[in-house]
């Protein structure tokens, strides 16, 4: 039986959007600081890309209340039970149109590759990018001890790393029910479940 | 006679001429300056500021501040208060450290990138200034034996029988280099090496002395006459009476250096060659309006003003090839997988319906 069940509350799209939209603008404005794009002047791109990271800082501000607040930090909390047959799905059985092993719902909406990329993501991955992102901002306040190539090349690496986050993550929302249930889903909240039938009711 | 304050043409009639003529010397001092408009210099634009040299050169105990030799124009970089402090020679004397109110990122560049460095994006605005001087070609006359003279499109001399050839340039573009206020020279007595052109200044400083800022030169390219034996730069006897050995007038580069070394009191091997020399002069004038001040990609950039200038990470011209070989090919291997990935799930999902 399949039911339709809110998954995504409004914070949760509009946290997910906003973040989406400013990690591209960081990835555009900063790769024209890095030289690689030249799309808009290096003066605007620094102003821009020093201001969408205080505006994701504050995002993420908001963001760490609401996981907190809502316990839904544990939605993220890594797991290797079924990773072996995540696995085995995305790199095999999904060609064959088998079910997907993990069943989602509301209280797990993550697989455990979900989990464990999430975990890294939220844990070491955007830390990394905030730590070396200051640093690189206040770089000459902090005197002549610091390095500023060390932090630019971190921060560089950080970049590639994001980039690299959005293309797969882009591609796995596409594996859903159809090409666009993921998509749809994360715009309106909600998403069409398989549940199982209380034994009880066919009576 | 007249007594009065000195204005700018006072200082102008010996300064505006250095080298042997109006803005030889310096480009960013010419004549054009006795009555600048606000695109040649903001602060002595006569219809605005009116500066005169001596806002800035104050002086004390008749000493004139300005002076860059063997100490730096400029012993501090910071905010002169008018009871305590008469020196004005600092643009921060008046300025301060942190005069980019709009922009406080342009802030964190004050303490390592002089003012002049953006604020002058180009000197001798108005009239040419003397780039390349070859005295190696000097002395070729006319079939009468006449002096040959040539100008340039820019109306200058390009060629003299005299002094060589001359080259002049205009809007001229400075050199940029790490500068703690200190230049020495090579002096006659110096030995050169003469297999790579001289640089006759040698520009104290350099990015891990915290006093040196990135500073705009201009830079005098020429060929000279030099004791190829002893290898050491000459003074040539240039003027005097015919048969003395000055080269206005013998036009012979051996009796010349021979006749200057003696009377400088210098050796002389008796061989003599032309070198290849350089010499770089700090801008500090011809302050452009704000708005064609450099802007952040004229440096930041790959191919920009500072692209020669080593030692130190500046974002937007530099990078680790190597990072961003291995983070764009990943990226793009990524983008390879999931093109695969989703091109097999289409096949597949094909055949099954």
């Amino acid at each position: 039986m399949k039911e339709r069940k809110l998954f995504y509350t409004r914070f949760e799209r509009f946290w997910h959007w906003a973040q989406a939209l400013l990690i591209i603008l960081l990835l555009i404005t900063g790769f024209t600081i890095h030289g690689s794009l030249n799309i808009i002047s290096f003066g605007k791109a620094v102003t821009f890309h020093n201001q969408l990271a205080w505006l994701l800082l504050g995002l993420t501000a908001f963001a760490i209340f609401w996981h907190f607040t809502t316990g839904q930090w544990k939605q993220y909390t890594p797991t290797l039970e079924k990773a072996a047959e995540v696995v085995c799905y995305y790199s095999r059985d999904i060609f064959k149109g088998c079910e997907h092993p993990i069943k989602k719902d509301v209280d797990r909406k993550l697989n455990p590759l979900q989990r464990i990329a999430y975990f890294l993501l939220k844990v070491v991955l955007f830390p990394f990018q905030v730590i070396t992102g200051l640093l690189y901002l206040y770089s000459s306040q902090l005197g002549t001890s610091m390095e500023i190539s060390t932090v630019a090349l971190l921060h560089t690496i950080g970049a590639f790393a994001f980039l690299g986050f959005l293309i797969i993550h882009v591609y796995l929302a596409t594996t859903g029910e159809t090409v666009s249930a993921h998509f749809k889903a994360m715009v309106t909240g909600w998403e069409e479940i398989e549940v199982e039938e209380e034994p009880n009711r066919s009576v | 006679m007249h007594v009065g304050a000195s204005s700018r043409a006072t200082c102008g009639a010996c300064h505006f001429k250095g080298g042997g003529g109006d803005g030889v010397k310096h480009g960013d001092l010419d004549s054009s300056l006795i009555k600048p408009d606000h695109g040649l210099d903001v602060h002595m634009d006569a219809k605005g500021l009116n500066f005169s040299c001596t806002k800035c050169h104050t002086s004390n105990g008749h000493q004139i501040e300005g002076r860059f030799y063997s100490m730096p124009a400029t012993k501090n970089h910071k905010l002169a208060m008018p009871m305590d402090n008469p020196s004005r020679i600092a643009c921060e004397s008046c300025h301060g450290l942190h005069p980019h109110n709009n922009t406080p990122k342009l802030n964190d560049h004050t303490a390592r990138v002089a003012c002049e460095t953006c604020h002058v994006p180009v000197f001798a605005k108005k009239k040419p200034t003397l780039v390349w001087w070859d005295w190696s070609t000097a002395g070729k006359f006319k079939e009468d034996h006449k002096f040959i003279v040539k100008k340039d499109k820019l109306g200058k001399v390009s060629y003299h029988t005299k002094k060589g050839d001359l080259g002049w340039a205009k809007n001229v573009v400075p050199e940029y280099n790490w500068f703690n206020g200190v230049v020495t020279h090579v002096l006659a007595k110096d030995t050169i090496d003469d297999s790579r052109p001289v640089r006759m200044t040698i520009l104290h400083g350099d990015r891990n002395d915290p006093k040196s800022r990135i500073t705009p030169f201009k830079m005098l390219r020429g060929k000279q006459v030099y004791d190829a034996g002893n290898k050491t730069l000459v003074v040539p006897k240039l003027f005097g009476p015919k048969g003395s050995g000055a080269y206005w007038k013998d036009f012979d580069w051996q009796k010349s250096v021979a006749a200057g070394q003696e009377a400088a009191g210098y050796q002389f091997s008796g061989k003599v060659g032309f070198i290849e020399t350089e010499y770089l002069r700090p801008v500090a004038h011809m302050i452009a309006p704000k708005e064609e001040a450099l802007s952040c990609a004229s440096c930041h950039s790959r191919d920009g003003r500072l692209k020669k200038l080593a030692g130190f990470y500046m974002p937007g011209r530099d990078r680790s090839i190597n990072i961003d070989r291995i983070g764009w090919l990943s990226c793009l291997a990524l983008l390879v997988l999931v093109g695969l990935h989703g091109a097999v799930r289409f096949i597949t999902s094909k055949g099954r319906k």
